[in-house]
Formats: C-alpha cells, sequence, structure tokens
C-alpha cells in the first residue's frame, strides 16, 4: 500500500491532494468499487464498438442460443441469444447506457430538490424546518415502488418517465442529510464571519455551506443511484417502466422469465449485471464515506 | 411524555391527511377516470355518460372531500374492476400482507441479529468476513431477480415449495425469505456497528472485571442496548417492506396487498388503487408512530428534543 510513495522518497510534505488521493487508494472497498465501476461506465460508453451485433436485431432461427461456455454456445454470441434470437452481450452492454442514464439523471433530478430543502431546513431552521420535516415525513410514508408504478401506469412508460417519476420521489434522503449537514455547518464560526461581513443568504448558503457539506452530497448521490437503477429495474420487470424493445436489465429478465426453466442464463445474465453494478457503486459509496467521515480520517 | 405523544400523533394525522389528497390527486391528475371506467375502445358519448353519472364532472376539490368523508367513514367504494366493495377486497387481502410482513421482519431479525452479534464479537474474523459478504449480496441483489433464484432453486430443481399462490404456510416460505434478505443487511450492520461500540464501553469492561461469564456480558448487557437503534430501523424497514411487498407478492402471486396493488394498477382500478396507496402509507405512520413512541419510552433523552 505504501508503494505510490516510492516515487518521491524524500519529498518533505505530501500536497493535501496527495494525502487524499492516498487516503482514497488506502480504502481497498472504494478501489474495488470504482473500479468495478469504471469498466462499466468505459462498457456503456464503447457500446458500439463492442456489441458484435444490433441489440434490436432479431433473428428467429438463431433463439435462445446459449453462452459460449455451455457446449452449444458459439463464438458468434459470446453470451448466446435472447427468446427472440438477439444478441444477448449486445443487449447487455446497451442495458448498461440505461442503468447508467438512470443513476445520474434521477440522482440529479432528486439531489436537487432534496439539497435545497434541505439547505432551506437547517440553514432558516424554525418553520421551514418543521415544514420540510413535513414533506420528508409525507414523503417517506408513501412507498416510492408503489406511487411510481401508479404513476407510470397512468401515464405511460418511457425512459423519460421513469426517470421523471423516480427523480420527483426519491429527493427523502438528501433532504434529511443535508438539512443535519448544514445545522452542524451553520453553527460554525467561518458562517457566522460571512453574515458579519455582510454577505447575502443565497451567498452565504451557496458559497460557504454547499462547499462544506458536498462531501456528504456525494456519498447520498451514490447510495441513491444505486437504488435508483434498482427501482427501475424493478419496474421495468413488472412491466410498467421502460418499455420493450429496449434493453432495460429489468426488462430483459421481465421478457426471459417464461423461459428461464430451461436457459436459465437468459436471467442470470441481466441479473448478475445488476447485482455487479449496485455492487460497485454500493462498495465505491461506502469507501467514499469512510475516507470523507472524519473517523476514516489518518 | 404525554405532550411528546400527542405531538407525534397530531404530526401522523397531518401525514395521514397530506398522503389522502395525494393518493386522490396524483391518481386524478395522471389519468381520466371516466376513461378508464369506460375501458378500451369506448366511444366518447358513453366516456361523457359515466362522468356525469359518477359525478367526475364536478371540480376536483369537491370530489376530494367528498370521497375523503366516504373514506373516513369506512365507504371505500366499488372496484370497476372485481365489481365489488373495495372494504371487502382490502379487508379480505390484508391479513395475508401483514403474515408476510411479520414472517418477513421475523426472518430477517433472526438472521441478521446472531450474524451481527457473532461478527462484532469475533470482528475481522471470517466469520464478520462471511456476515459482511451475505450482507453485501443482499443490497446488491435486485429483489425480484433472488425471488427467480429461489423459485428455480426450491421449486424447479428441489420441488419442495410451490411456485406461486397463497394456499398453505408452503407459499408464504419463498416470499419470507425474499422480502426479509432485502432488508436484513440494513439490520445486520446496525447491530454489528451498535455491539462494537457497546462492547469497548465501560460498564461491560466492568461487568467482565467482575468475572461475569462472556454470554452473561454480551446478551444481557450488551446486546439489550445495542438493540435500541434496532426499533427505530424496524420503522423505516416496515416501509420498505411494504414497498418490497407489492414486488415480491407479485412475482409469487400471493393475494395479499402488494399483489392487488400491482392487479388494480395494471387494470387502471381507481377506487382500489386509491384505497391500496391510502392504506398501506397510513400503515407506515401508524408503524413510525407506534416506533417513535416506543423509542421516547426507551430512551428518554428523545422526548425533550
Amino acid at each position: 500500500m505504501t508503494d505510490t510513495t516510492l516515487s518521491l522518497p524524500e519529498a518533505p510534505e505530501p500536497s493535501p491532494a496527495m494525502k487524499l488521493l492516498r487516503r482514497f487508494l488506502g480504502q481497498k472497498a472504494f478501489v474495488i468499487g470504482t473500479g468495478i465501476l469504471a469498466v462499466i461506465v468505459l462498457l456503456a460508453l464503447a457500446a458500439p464498438l463492442i456489441a458484435p451485433h444490433d441489440p434490436y436485431l432479431q433473428n428467429l432461427d438463431l433463439r435462445t442460443i446459449p453462452p459460449v461456455w455451455y457446449e452449444k454456445g458459439t463464438w458468434a454470441h459470446p453470451l448466446g441469444t435472447d427468446q427472440l434470437g438477439r444478441d444477448y452481450l449486445s443487449r447487455v452492454v446497451y442495458g448498461a447506457r440505461i442503468s447508467l442514464l438512470i443513476g445520474v439523471s434521477v440522482v440529479v433530478i432528486s439531489g436537487l430538490i432534496g439539497t435545497a430543502l434541505g439547505l432551506a431546513a437547517g440553514y432558516f431552521g424554525g418553520r421551514v424546518d418543521l415544514l420540510v420535516t413535513f414533506l420528508v415525513t409525507t414523503r417517506l410514508s408513501m412507498p416510492v415502488i408503489l406511487v411510481a408504478l401508479a404513476v407510470v401506469a397512468m401515464i405511460g412508460g418511457s425512459l423519460w418517465i421513469v426517470i421523471l417519476v423516480l427523480g420527483f420521489l426519491k429527493w427523502d434522503r438528501f433532504a434529511v442529510v443535508m438539512r443535519s449537514a448544514t445545522q452542524q455547518v451553520r453553527s460554525l464560526d467561518y458562517v457566522a464571519a460571512a453574515e458579519s461581513a455582510g454577505a447575502s443568504t443565497t451567498r452565504i448558503v451557496l458559497g460557504e455551506v454547499l462547499p462544506n457539506i458536498a462531501p456528504h452530497l456525494i456519498v447520498v448521490a451514490t447510495l441513491e443511484a444505486a437504488s435508483a437503477i434498482l427501482l427501475e429495474a424493478a419496474l421495468s420487470f413488472l412491466g410498467l417502466g421502460v418499455q420493450p424493445p429496449l434493453p432495460s436489465w429489468g426488462l430483459m429478465i421481465s421478457e426471459a422469465k417464461a423461459y428461464m426453466f430451461f436457459s436459465f442464463w437468459l436471467i442470470a445474465i441481466p441479473g448478475t449485471a445488476l447485482a455487479l453494478l449496485i455492487f460497485a457503486i454500493n462498495l465505491a459509496g461506502d469507501g467514499l464515506r469512510d475516507v470523507i467521515s472524519p473517523e476514516g480520517r489518518a | 411524555m404525554i405532550g411528546y405523544v400527542l405531538k407525534r400523533l397530531g404530526l401522523a394525522l397531518l401525514v395521514a391527511l397530506a398522503v389522502s389528497a395525494i393518493a386522490f390527486f396524483l391518481l386524478r391528475l395522471s389519468g381520466d377516470a371516466a376513461t378508464a371506467i369506460a375501458g378500451e375502445g369506448a366511444r366518447q358519448e358513453d366516456i361523457e355518460l359515466i362522468r356525469k353519472t359518477y359525478g367526475l364532472d364536478r371540480p376536483l376539490v369537491v370530489q376530494y372531500v367528498e370521497w375523503l368523508w366516504q373514506t373516513l367513514r369506512g365507504d371505500f367504494g366499488t372496484s370497476l374492476y372485481f365489481k365489488t366493495p373495495v372494504s371487502a377486497l382490502v379487508l379480505d387481502k390484508l391479513p395475508t400482507t401483514i403474515v408476510l410482513g411479520l414472517t418477513s421482519l421475523g426472518f430477517a431479525l433472526l438472521v441478521s441479529i446472531p450474524l451481527g452479534v457473532l461478527a462484532a464479537v469475533y470482528a475481522n474474523s471470517w466469520i464478520d468476513r462471511l456476515a459482511l459478504a451475505i450482507a453485501v449480496v443482499g443490497q446488491a441483489l435486485p429483489n425480484f431477480f433472488f425471488a427467480l433464484i429461489l423459485v428455480m432453486f426450491f421449486s424447479i430443481t428441489l420441488r419442495w415449495l410451490p411456485v406461486s399462490g397463497s394456499d398453505s404456510w408452503a407459499h408464504f416460505v419463498m416470499p419470507t425469505i425474499a422480502l426479509g434478505y432485502y432488508v436484513a443487511p440494513a439490520f445486520m450492520r446496525l447491530v454489528r456497528a451498535g455491539m462494537i461500540e457497546v462492547l469497548s464501553a465501560d460498564y461491560i469492561r466492568t461487568a467482565r472485571a467482575k468475572g461475569l461469564p462472556a454470554r452473561s456480558v454480551i446478551f444481557k448487557h450488551a446486546l439489550r442496548n445495542a438493540l435500541v437503534p434496532v426499533v427505530a430501523l424496524t420503522a423505516v424497514q416496515l416501509g420498505f417492506l411494504l414497498g418490497g411487498s407489492v414486488v415480491v407478492e407479485t412475482i409469487f402471486a400471493l393475494d395479499g396487498l402488494g399483489y392487488l396493488a400491482y392487479q388494480s394498477i395494471t387494470y387502471k382500478d381507481f377506487p382500489v388503487m386509491q384505497v391500496v396507496v391510502l392504506l398501506l402509507s397510513v400503515l407506515y405512520v401508524l408503524l413510525t408512530l407506534l416506533a417513535d413512541v416506543a423509542n421516547a419510552w426507551l430512551d428518554p433523552r428523545i422526548r425533550v428534543a
């Protein structure tokens, strides 16, 4: 683990950035998590280069060919083909794009809403705080999946509808964490200093408070991204999320469900991909939290 | 204590009212009830007629107040799809969901408390690693995928359990495991962290120094204190359980509220949908209320805040 320091043997005092980097690299969970995540992101970005076939091209003569590690597998379709004869590797790789897009977009929307509410509640306190607490409690009492299912059923499913619905439903944890983080920062001297210097509220909140609670924001964002991806998969699995023929992993499991008795890999492959992505994001998020929290600092 | 309970009760009532409004307006605004009642391919005149007969042409607020008033009196309306009173439908399915909720919560606690305690007592040993692995996998596995794996294993390969339905206790085994494993990791982490913290406390050292047997120290002194935050988490996890029951009950066709919710959503059965959303939410409000009161009773410091 000390290998990184060998290149600069007599450095008097490593720069803060170096220290931070070393702290990250010392976290095995973080390194493994971000490593897997980086590979998945690269696969998703390079999907057109990696996918051997068109993910939407059906060929009914080539239905449910097993992956190469089965006896009947062929390298022409390394992960086999699905019940409509579409190349499974191509679909899985393009599916990564959907999951990642969901994770990022939902977190951007819900993060904006939740952070705004949390900042306001933590900074102003009093009635604003009461109102936000009430909103959070109300939101928490309605199961996300139930409300999302109902709304999607009413207005029809599509990738963007799912993103918007989840984005407008999943801001609660952002609000809760940002609220308590803001409360802690608010009583610190530099906020009082900015106040007495006559800085405007907007400036204090955005310039002094927000940058100092940003680390918490990043941790919540990673964990919420994982949960959003799982929710999209569940919605699509139930037929009320992303619609065919898009290769959403949850939808792929749903479509292949009827064939799982004879071709278990049809659900095992997208299921494993989903689990691996969530595992990587959770690991990176946990590692991030350990690095950021004061107890994690060496 | 009474002041605290009253304050919490007031908040719970307000939240329940807000939830009822959201359940009503969200579903009404995102779809046209008259079109849903008329069904596919209905003529425009028929839709208009339905709108008049059901009073759907009046202002939404009026409809909401009337719906709320009727709901409070226990009149939940009639299901458009099942053609039976919603109250009978809901009462019929509620026990299944309550049983599933209790068994999966029990399963989760049964797995996570012993594993969490062992992981804390033997921190950094192989058993700690194993517990961590079980938790990490549980958090990463989508519950519907895990449910299908269970079906493959227990129903197809071993032929031990029925694939779907809700006629006997055997039908509850796989849904319980699927749902319980979904909420277990959070409990396990909390128990482990709590135990590690408590085990390093002074009173534990004293108990050990007095020569008390290790078992008595761990279970009587340490675990009791480490379990206090678990009560609070139970309320939050029950929310996850209620949400998760929609997915799990649907996969196993277990005839509870979750499955009813899914059916009413796919059939656009407005009256049922509204009541189920309202009921599951109010159930959660009640459970958190109970958990908060229990917590305040266990830990007097909370009452002041």
